[in-house]
């Protein structure tokens, strides 16, 4: 087990095809620049790395044309996405498509639905999200607002119509399909069937919407919400891993800076005041780097705990990073100019997305027997 | 080039040293001499001297292979220092006649061993330490004072640094030695810690004369040989993988799981909090593993004794407050002198005091947090002030 904790070659050299194509197509300016532009998602960047790199398909198997990969090297492109707080919709994008394979796998719904679907993503042709606040933790029984009508359905039983709302919805902005948990179903609703206002959100790189379905046609595609809660608990996983890279990404400009930014004759990283919490830091990211790891790399029951850990344990080591490194950056990190602040928003949003560290505690608490009272 | 021994070689050659040497019947002493001839003592050793060669990550197999068929061990937790810090130093530095001299009788648990580095003035700052060397004929004459040194009532050797120049600045004027405890001079007294045990000893050395050829590396070589040891010495604290809940945070899930009076609804995300952060240091621990076994060794070493030292400082601390009225006794003040330190088996009492010493000893947490920032992200060194100055006009 200990040596899943580790990279392999195939992963590195993923590693290296994003990290090269980000450094050419999202270098921090762009990004900044685009958070105040009308298209707040970069889908050209999107088609080059789903389509072209081949990101949008990596958990989908390969007789549906995908790479037929594991969360292990989705999560080496979060860690790359994470540096360069890309705003790609990945994240949402890896949700949908763990979704329709929990789906596909549970025999309880419409395996032809699901292969479809996802033959389409890994043709990089159209784009899913899973309709549900980013705040949801892995582990809530889920009570959405929206509903079906009518119930059950009269002509066809894989039709029905949807209304209700759904709001903070992550990567739901560039989607072309949106998987729909409504009434103990998930169902499968063209995004131009549903009305989708964005939200001015903490974090300017990752923009939600509100969704608004008032009788949109919704073809079903699983009965029960056991393949929501598996597509979370997938994301949860790639989500630490993205911290992870955040963490990093702030730890390395923040080093860079102390020790060309010069106070009192000396460089200030110098200092033992700013020496001993950038070491702290750099411990703190050692771990989540093997927690993230192992969440990635688990399954069953162990990997329920490991994500828990692993969320609770990277949310708070990216806002430490992103706060540090706003902190030592001094009165430039305080300004619009400098990207500490994409980093800052994008840590504290993505430390309450999937749950919040207290929340995952709270659900560990119950997995390992260690009960409040 | 010596041909490759494979996996399957090497069982072959430990399951031929079982059968010529039935562990059953044969002395405990006997097997461990047998074992260290036949080079399966630690096998990343050259051979002719307890090993045959070959990568670390075999290591564990075999350990396993001996214990499965009941062949006695070396009682490593007993012989740590000789293990982790003499013999990487003897193999390092040594003299072919030094290396067959002392490396079998240490791996066999015939002679301990201790270290004589720390001095009441030379904690931290190692090379400032004063305990001088002087030449006479063929001996050195030492004299001085140490302290913290594990097992030195029963060492047969030491592993010593001291001051042979006091007229060049103190990185410059240090030269490495093996003292033999048993030689007139020297004085080893208990030092009884805060626990109320002494785990420690003082050493005075008086007059002690220690022949020229055990010394280790060249004369005003000392601090380059001390960083051999010092370097396996961190390994050994912090390395190792263990499984989940293993430590304090499984005697603190323990008494929150069997002691439901004490939970205390403000004191359960802390606890929750404190899980994580040992899980975390776990996995940690496991990864660093993987990545020696991958041939990778990274400055983690460094990392996980800082954070085991923080946590354990931490679970302690919780698990008194959540015990209320049993956290107010202790089970026992009476001086002794343990050999091996465990926190489990004792009162929490224990467990709080004694982990104040984790981010003391082996470096303290503050020289490591410098040395992560220096060598692992490259930050500027402290000032050092007493860099070309010699030792002997140091502030002391």
């Amino acid at each position: 087990m200990s040596e899943a904790l580790l990279y392999s070659e195939p992963e590195e050299e993923l590693r290296a095809a994003v990290a090269d194509l980000l450094a050419d197509r999202a270098a921090w300016a762009s990004v900044l620049a685009r958070t105040e532009s009308a298209e707040p998602y970069d889908t050209e960047l999107w088609k080059t790395l789903g389509g072209g790199i081949g990101v949008a398909g990596l958990l989908v198997p390969e007789e549906l044309g995908g790479a037929g990969a594991s969360l292990r090297e989705a999560a080496v492109v979060a860690e790359e996405l994470g540096k360069a707080v890309a705003p790609v919709p990945f994240l949402g994008s890896l949700t949908a498509t763990a979704l329709l394979l929990a789906a596909r796998e549970s025999g309880n719904g419409t395996a032809a639905l699901a292969d479809d679907l996802l033959r389409r993503i890994a043709a990089g042709e159209q784009t899913a999200a899973v309709a549900i606040p980013f705040s949801r933790s892995p582990d809530t029984t889920y009570r959405g607002r929206v509903s079906v009508t009518p119930w059950p359905p009269r002509e066809d039983p894989h039709e029905a119509r949807l209304t209700g709302r759904v709001t903070s919805v992550a990567d739901a902005l560039p989607a072309d399909v949106l998987l729909v948990p409504a009434d103990g179903s998930i169902y499968v609703v063209r995004a131009a069937d549903a009305q989708r206002t964005p939200v001015t959100t903490l974090d300017m790189t990752q923009v939600l919407c509100d969704i608004e379905f008032d009788d949109a046609p919704g073809q079903i595609l699983a009965i029960g919400y056991a393949p929501l809660a598996q597509a979370l608990l997938s994301a949860a996983a790639v989500l630490a891993s993205e911290q992870l890279g955040l963490a990093e990404q702030c730890l390395k400009t923040t080093v860079e800076y102390v020790k060309t930014r010069h106070q009192f004759g000396r460089a200030v990283g110098s200092y033992q005041g700013l020496k001993h919490r950038l070491a702290q830091l750099w411990v703190q990211i050692a771990q989540a780097r093997a927690v993230a790891r192992y969440a990635v790399s688990s399954s069953g029951d162990e990997q329920v705990i490991a994500v828990a850990v692993a969320q609770a344990h990277c949310s708070a080591v990216a806002v430490q990073a992103a706060e540090e490194c706003v902190q030592m950056h001094g009165g430039i990190g305080f300004t619009w100019e400098h990207p500490a602040h994409l980093y800052l928003k994008r840590a504290k949003s993505a430390s309450i997305a999937l749950g919040s560290p207290a929340r995952h505690r709270r659900r560990l608490a119950e997995l390992v027997d260690l009960p409040a009272s | 080039m010596p041909p490759l021994i494979t996996q399957h070689d090497l069982e072959n050659r430990i399951q031929d040293l079982l059968a010529a040497h039935d562990p059953g019947t044969t002395s405990r002493l006997d097997f461990l001499h047998a074992r260290f001839d036949a080079g399966l003592a630690w096998l990343h050793y050259p051979p002719g001297l307890g090993g045959l060669g070959l990568p670390r990550g075999l290591q564990p197999a075999a350990e396993k292979a001996f214990a499965a068929a009941g062949a006695p061990d070396n009682e490593p937790q007993r012989i740590g220092i000789g293990l982790g810090m003499a013999a990487p130093t003897i193999l390092g530095f040594g003299s072919d006649e030094q290396k067959q001299r002392w490396l079998r009788p240490l791996w066999c648990g015939e002679q301990v061993w201790c270290q004589l580095f720390s001095e009441p003035g030379a904690g931290s700052d190692l090379a400032a330490l004063a305990t001088r060397a002087v030449r006479d004929g063929e001996d050195w004459v030492v004299n001085g004072q140490k302290v913290w040194t594990s097992m030195a009532h029963e060492a047969r050797w030491a592993i010593l640094v001291a001051r042979t120049d006091p007229d060049v600045p103190k990185h410059q004027g240090l030269t490495y030695f093996v003292l033999d405890m048993s030689a007139p001079g020297v004085e080893v007294r208990p030092l009884r810690q805060l626990t109320g045990e002494a785990e420690f000893n003082e050493v005075f050395l008086t007059d002690v004369r220690v022949p020229d050829s055990q010394r280790l590396g060249a004369v005003g070589e000392g601090w380059k040989v001390a960083q051999t040891t010092l370097m396996n010495e961190r390994v050994a604290i912090g390395g190792g993988a263990a499984p989940r809940e293993s430590g304090m945070i499984g005697v603190l899930a323990s008494a929150w799981r069997e002691q439901p009076e004490v939970r205390d609804p403000a004191l359960h995300d802390r606890l929750l909090t404190l899980w994580v952060a040992a899980e975390a240091a776990r996995l940690t621990a496991m990864r660093l593993s993987a990545q020696l076994a991958a041939g990778q060794p990274g400055p983690e070493g460094s990392a996980a004794k800082y954070a085991f030292a923080s946590l354990n400082q931490q679970i302690s601390s919780l698990e008194l407050e959540l015990l209320g009225e049993q956290g107010l006794r202790y089970d026992d003040w009476t001086m002794r002198r343990p050999e091996t330190v465990s926190f489990v088996g004792r009162s929490p009492g224990y467990r709080y005091l004694r982990a104040k010493g984790n981010s003391i000893e082996g470096g303290t947490s503050e020289i490591l947090l410098n040395i992560i920032a220096e060598r692992v992200l490259g930050l500027p060194g402290e000032i050092r002030v007493d860099k070309d100055v010699a030792w002997k006009d140091l502030p002391r």
